[in-house]
Order: C-alpha cells, then sequence, then structure tokens
C-alpha cells in the first residue's frame, strides 16, 4: 500500500494585513491625538451624572484649583492676542512681539498682568511656579477685565455667531468662597448661564429612567 | 533584490541568479505598529470632559414685579456647610432644621420626598440651595446633581443670609455641633 503523502504546510503566515490594520489604528490614533501642554495647575474635577459634552472650540475654561488659584484658558490664538491687546492697554503695561507670540502659544494662564511678563520668558518649571493665579479680590479684579476682553476680542475676531461660552473648572476640594467670587464676576457682567465640568458619573439605580436627556 | 527584472535581455538565460523571494517578514514591523497603536491608545484622551450647566437668575431690573411667593409647604432651604454637612429646613417663617449628608440616605432620600409631595400638591417642589464659604466645590456639585438625580425642577444657588446662618447657628448650639 501506498503512504499517503501529508504536504508539508509553510508556518509562516501573511502578515501584510495585519500589518495594514495596525497601521491604519495608528494613522488614525496619531491623527487624533493632541499633545497634552503641561498645564500650570492640576484640577480634579468632582463626578456628576451630567452628560453634556463641552464643545471643543470657543470655549474660555475658568479653572480654579484646590487652593483657589484662578486660570485662564481661551482656546482660539487669535482671540488670545487681541484679548492680550485690551489688557496691555487697559493696565498699561506693554508686551515686545517676541512676549505676544509666546502669550499666543500660551493656552492656559494666571498671573497677576504685572508679572505677566517674567511669565511668558520662563521655560518649563519656571513658567509654572512663577503663575499664581489671577487676581480676583474686588479690589483688584483682574478675572472680571480678562472675561470681559475675551469676550468682546472673541465676537471682533469672530463675529456675534461664535461667542465665547464659559465654563468653570473647579477642584473638588476648592473652598465655595472662590467659586462664588467668580460666579459673581460673571454675573456683574451679565453672565448668568455657565457649565461647570464635571466627570462622569454613573445614574444611581432605580433614578433616571424616562427623562429627557439635555 | 531591489532592482526590476526588465526580463529578456538578449533572450540568454540568467545565469546563477538566485530568484529571492519577494516576501519581507513583516513580524517586526507589526510587532512595531502595535507598540505604538498601544501607546497611542493609551495616551489619548479620547473622552472629552463632560459639563454640568448652571443657569443663575438674572439681576432683577428695578421696574420687575416682585417675585411671586414661594409655597412654603414645597419650599427646602438646603445650607451646606462644612465637613460636609447638609442642614435644611423646610419653610420660612417658622424653620425646622434638619441636619443630614450627601448619601443615597440621606439627603436623595428627602429630595425625593419633597418632589413627590410638590407632585402631590400639583407644584413644583421648591429647592433653595445656600452654601457657606466653608463648603467645597464638590458639595455643591453633589448637590446639583442630586436634583437631577431626583428630577427636582425648581432649584436655585443663593447667598447665605445672616438670617440662615443665626438658623444654623442656634441649631449647632442646642445640638452641640462644634466644628
Amino acid at each position: 500500500m501506498a503512504k499517503v503523502k501529508v504536504p508539508r504546510k509553510s508556518i509562516s503566515l501573511d502578515m501584510t494585513a495585519m500589518c495594514d490594520v495596525a497601521f491604519l489604528l495608528l494613522t488614525f490614533f496619531i491623527l487624533t491625538a493632541t499633545a497634552r501642554e503641561e498645564e500650570p495647575v492640576v484640577v480634579d474635577t468632582p463626578g456628576s451624572v451630567s452628560e453634556t459634552v463641552l464643545p471643543d472650540r470657543d470655549v474660555l475654561i475658568i479653572s480654579i484649583d484646590k487652593g483657589g488659584q484662578v486660570f485662564l484658558k481661551v482656546d482660539s490664538e487669535k482671540t488670545r492676542l487681541a484679548m492680550l491687546d485690551k489688557m496691555a492697554g487697559r493696565y498699561q503695561v506693554s508686551f515686545s512681539e517676541g512676549e505676544k507670540n509666546q502669550f499666543r502659544l500660551t493656552e492656559m494662564f494666571g498671573a497677576p498682568i504685572a508679572n505677566l511678563k517674567s511669565v511668558l520668558h520662563a521655560k518649563g518649571k519656571d513658567r509654572v511656579a512663577l503663575q499664581k493665579g489671577i487676581p480676583t479680590d474686588s479690589l483688584d479684579n483682574q478675572l472680571d477685565n480678562w472675561v470681559s476682553y475675551a469676550r468682546l476680542a472673541q465676537v471682533e475676531t469672530f463675529g456675534t455667531q461664535q461667542q465665547l461660552r464659559v465654563v468653570i473648572k473647579a477642584d473638588k476640594d476648592t473652598k465655595y468662597e472662590v467659586i462664588q467670587k467668580v460666579i459673581d464676576t460673571l454675573m456683574k457682567q451679565n453672565m448668568n448661564k455657565f457649565n461647570l465640568i464635571t466627570n462622569l458619573e454613573q445614574m444611581p439605580a432605580g433614578f433616571g429612567g424616562e427623562r429627557e436627556r439635555h | 533584490m531591489a532592482d526590476v527584472d526588465t526580463g529578456g535581455k538578449g533572450g540568454g538565460k540568467k545565469k546563477g541568479a538566485k530568484k529571492a523571494s519577494t516576501k519581507v517578514d513583516m513580524t517586526p514591523m507589526v510587532d512595531l505598529a502595535f507598540l505604538l497603536v498601544t501607546f497611542f491608545m493609551l495616551t489619548t484622551t479620547l473622552s472629552k470632559p463632560n459639563t454640568m450647566s448652571l443657569n443663575m437668575p438674572e439681576k432683577p431690573k428695578p421696574n420687575d414685579p416682585p417675585p411671586p411667593k414661594v409655597d412654603e409647604r414645597v419650599t427646602t432651604t438646603v445650607v451646606l456647610d462644612k465637613n460636609n454637612r447638609i442642614f435644611y429646613y423646610k419653610g420660612v417663617e417658622t424653620p425646622e432644621v434638619f441636619t443630614t449628608d450627601y448619601s443615597a440616605e440621606g439627603f436623595r432620600k428627602m429630595a425625593v420626598e419633597m418632589v413627590a409631595k410638590g407632585k402631590s400638591l400639583q407644584k413644583d417642589a421648591v429647592f433653595i440651595i445656600k452654601p457657606t464659604a466653608e463648603a467645597s466645590y464638590k458639595n455643591v456639585v453633589d448637590i446639583l446633581d442630586e436634583m437631577k438625580i431626583t428630577d427636582a425642577k425648581v432649584y436655585a444657588i443663593q447667598q447665605l443670609y445672616p438670617q440662615d446662618k443665626e438658623i444654623i447657628q442656634k441649631y449647632k448650639t442646642e445640638h452641640n455641633i462644634t466644628d
């Protein structure tokens, strides 16, 4: 009887398809990833069941850390430049082109206008250490001016269709005192609608069945 | 391997030209690619932060009509104190103060009861939230969250008035709460 010959199969696989998928995913993640810049403040937001997602454009984020230091973040570079100009005019501080350029690239800042120059010259860790928050005292409420100039600058650059949405991002251990100061500042400018950034939390069992979602 | 076989050069046979396999071992490349994929997947923040909207009342204008009186039976004033303590009292004229906490058995139970009571009276339960200066931001967000969870429609954040402070202080001394 003749022996049945078992054909020897090659164990090498064709990796091309797998490679394709891997690079497709890679490209996707590289393109969607946004470089996280070093923020001068650490904010641990409280949780809430709210599911509204923060829009990624036209927002003005007021970050408040545990100690009550206030930082400001404006996403558009044009708005940032325009608002710096206005602030410089208001407080009689002049910025050089280099400093303006630095400010254009700084998403988030938190320093009294008088110290802003030295912050813009500092790099890396020094820059973080130099920023101690924007003054919010009633005597010297620079936050008030920053916010109103930011809104004005936004309207001037983008028109009234793209008004800034004011968002408060505070640490869960921040004292309400500070929050109230910020809210009062905003309300003084007739801004009565704003958003609070939170982490998503699960709705407790037995609640929120057929409610409409905002 | 890299040059193109133009073929038919002089019609002669190729001598000794080993036919190299066109297959490339892709394994290391795939390894690398997946390593990078993993890296970007882990570092990227796909989820954008969630927000909760908060509407504060507008400043009353001089010639506005006075605000309608709230129904005392469905009104609860909630004072958020330090150390995660909540004081609440029902009614405005003769408040009876209670204390509670942020647990499901505490504030939420009370809020659910009030909302149900409001419904039975065909009214909306009203919650007036008054955080003290020492309350944390988390406390405020938690209470706003409870409003959402219990589906309370009417609530407002207000300043703590001196008379509220008095009421709380009185309750604290009566019940020996020192902190």
